[in-house]
């Protein structure tokens, strides 16, 4: 594949964790490295089983494919692959293959002078997910607490699990979570949009600064964070959103067993109005 | 560890940015600004100026206004007591008109029409400041994404509160005023109509809505990653490409293989961002007005999986059912 005009004279060697310049080259646009191997291998192995366990299933109807974790009565035990022991393997593959894509993130931050932020971002996605398939399975004492992978299964899980709480709108944590996601979109709403709009000022104007979007900013609300800030900001935001979704799971369980909207009794409750 | 760039470590401080000379009009641009530090270590310390603007005090006015008859309306509804209002104030509602008023345009107060009031307030207020965004870019000569982007937002409130009500013929559809009110709807909302999970514009309007929280933590954090070569600056990087956004396209393009441009990805995210909205209202509109039950209809278009029938009449079907 046809390197970008740029980039031959950035692909020097060197930045690696692990395996010195063994696994230090590029296979058409992607660089390998050590990390990129063990992403390959998982990611492949994860993948062939996710088929492999389709293929013993009922359908091949690519939104009603469901590979379910074990039923709760094995526990945290092992399972027989076709009883959920797929899932497990599958669940592995997956974490070794986020972990090790985040390893490779930081070898090719390395090698390219940049800040870790990338990686450091992902690793909130991971712990998102590790807190649904092992941490709150681990919390609650069974596998069968994981979701199952299946595009219109995994929904039907959401659903049955957020009912089981009867109403999770309910739940602060969930609250806080989609707070920031809906923060977030329009964030980033504004932020593409501010950017173009100078970019692309329209037929015979002139392409505008940064003094110009802080000027827009400021005349509209009263403050614009910056060309630098919103960066900042918008992160901050992605990865709040991301972390309170999983703090919003892990305490549905292990911390809180009832009802969300009950649990907002302790306000009605304070010693404050009575 | 070296310096990541998380906080501004040296603050500057001289006179004010005033910014960019406009033409003069009724209302010029004020002149009250001033410098926080604390708001200094995270993004622009100056907080200020502030236009008000015609189109400004009128969109005020109007916020003003349906804030004000939410609030007494949940004040009156627990008899004035201040106490009870602050400590109810989560379960308070204002309520939409009742399904007996179908779409009356003007319902007896007490019963919708402070709710048709404060709706009616709330979006004038959102058009009026649609109307500024867009003239303030167009004064400044700049381009009107910024509008657009927020016109997706209005489109979705206004299809919540006004245009699908108005299709299902009946105000009750619509959405109360309330923090706990509101989210019980939502809740409502998608066991009456088969589970909106079913919805494939609802589908769609989440992937949106990650795929827009994926994309500004994967372009902050790349940013603020090439911070160290000015990665900050994207319209200087977008006009004439430097060192900052030569790494962060490689670091992509190593990564996955793809990656967009300095300009690009602020058109993918302007696209996500808007497209969350606009998808996820054309879903409400399809909602009881052309689709009735999701899941029933996932099962007829063969993505949901059909259960056996456990023998119990769903009430709705008996003779007498509110239909």
């Amino acid at each position: 594949m046809a390197l970008l005009s740029f980039e031959r004279k950035y692909r020097v060697r060197g930045g690696t964790l692990i395996g010195g310049d063994l696994f230090d080259f590029w296979v058409g646009p992607f660089y390998v490295g050590f990390f990129g191997v063990t992403t390959a291998i998982s990611a492949i192995l994860g993948t062939a089983l996710i088929f492999y366990a389709a293929s013993l299933g009922p359908t091949w109807n690519p939104w009603l494919i469901n590979i379910a974790p074990p039923d709760l009565e094995y526990g945290l035990a092992l399972a027989p692959l076709r009883e959920g022991g797929f899932w497990q393997i599958i669940t592995i593959c997956a974490i070794v293959a986020f972990t090790s894509w985040a390893l490779r993130e930081v070898e090719i931050c390395r090698k390219l002078g940049m800040g870790y932020h990338v990686p450091f971002a992902y690793g909130f996605a991971i712990f998102a997910y590790v807190s649904l398939v092992v941490i709150r399975p681990l919390m609650l004492g069974a596998w069968g607490h994981g979701f199952p992978y299946g595009i219109f299964s995994h929904l039907d899980w959401v659903s049955n699990t957020g009912y089981q709480y009867l109403h999770f709108h309910y739940n602060p944590a969930h609250m806080l979570a989609v707070s920031f996601f809906f923060m977030t979109g329009g964030a980033l709403a504004f932020h593409g949009a501010l950017v173009l709009s100078s970019v692309n000022p329209g037929k015979g104007q002139e392409v505008k600064s940064p003094e110009y979007e802080d000027a827009f900013f400021r005349d509209s609300i009263g403050y614009s964070v910056g060309t630098l800030g919103i960066h900042r900001l918008g992160l901050l935001l992605a990865l709040s959103a991301g972390f309170w979704s999983a703090i919003c799971i892990i305490i549905s369980g292990p911390f809180w067993t009832r009802g969300w909207p009950e649990w907002w009794t302790w306000w009605l409750n304070l010693p404050i109005w009575s | 560890m070296q310096y990541q760039n998380i906080f501004t470590q040296v603050q500057l401080r001289g006179p004010l940015e005033a910014g960019p000379p406009v033409p003069p009009s009724t209302f010029d641009r004020g002149n009250l600004a001033t410098y926080n530090y604390w708001i200094g270590k995270l993004g622009n310390a100056q907080i200020g100026p502030f236009y008000l603007g015609t189109l400004g005090v009128a969109s005020l006015v109007c916020a003003f206004l349906a804030i004000e008859i939410i609030g007494l309306n949940m004040w009156a509804s627990v008899n004035w007591d201040p106490i009870q209002f602050v400590r109810q104030l989560p379960w308070l509602a204002l309520e939409p008109p009742g399904p007996e008023w179908g779409f009356t345009l003007a319902v007896p107060l007490a019963e919708g029409g402070w709710w048709q009031m404060a709706g009616f307030f709330m979006s004038a207020s959102l058009i009026l400041f649609w109307l500024r965004t867009y003239r303030r870019a167009k004064t400044m000569g700049m381009g009107t994404h910024v509008a657009w982007a927020f016109a997706a937002g209005i489109f979705l409130i206004l299809v919540l509160g006004f245009v699908r009500p108005l299709l299902m013929g009946s105000w009750a559809e619509a959405v109360p005023f309330g923090i706990f009110p509101h989210l019980d709807w939502t809740a409502a909302f998608s066991i009456r109509y088969g589970n909106l999970f079913y919805n494939p514009f609802h589908c769609l309007s989440i992937v949106f809505l990650y795929g827009s929280t994926l994309l500004f933590a994967m372009h902050g954090a790349t940013i603020l990653a090439v911070g160290r070569y000015g990665g900050e600056r994207e319209i200087e990087q977008i006009t004439d490409r430097g060192t900052a956004s030569e790494r962060a396209a490689l670091f992509w393009r190593w990564t996955m293989g793809f990656n967009a441009t300095m300009e690009s990805i602020h058109r993918w995210a302007w696209w996500f961002a808007v497209l969350c909205p606009i998808t996820g209202g054309i879903g409400i509109l399809l909602t009881g007005t052309v689709v009735d039950n999701w899941y029933l209809w996932a099962v007829l278009h063969s993505f949901a999986p059909d259960y056996p029938s456990t023998g119990v009449l769903d009430p709705a079907t008996l003779p007498g059912a509110p239909r």
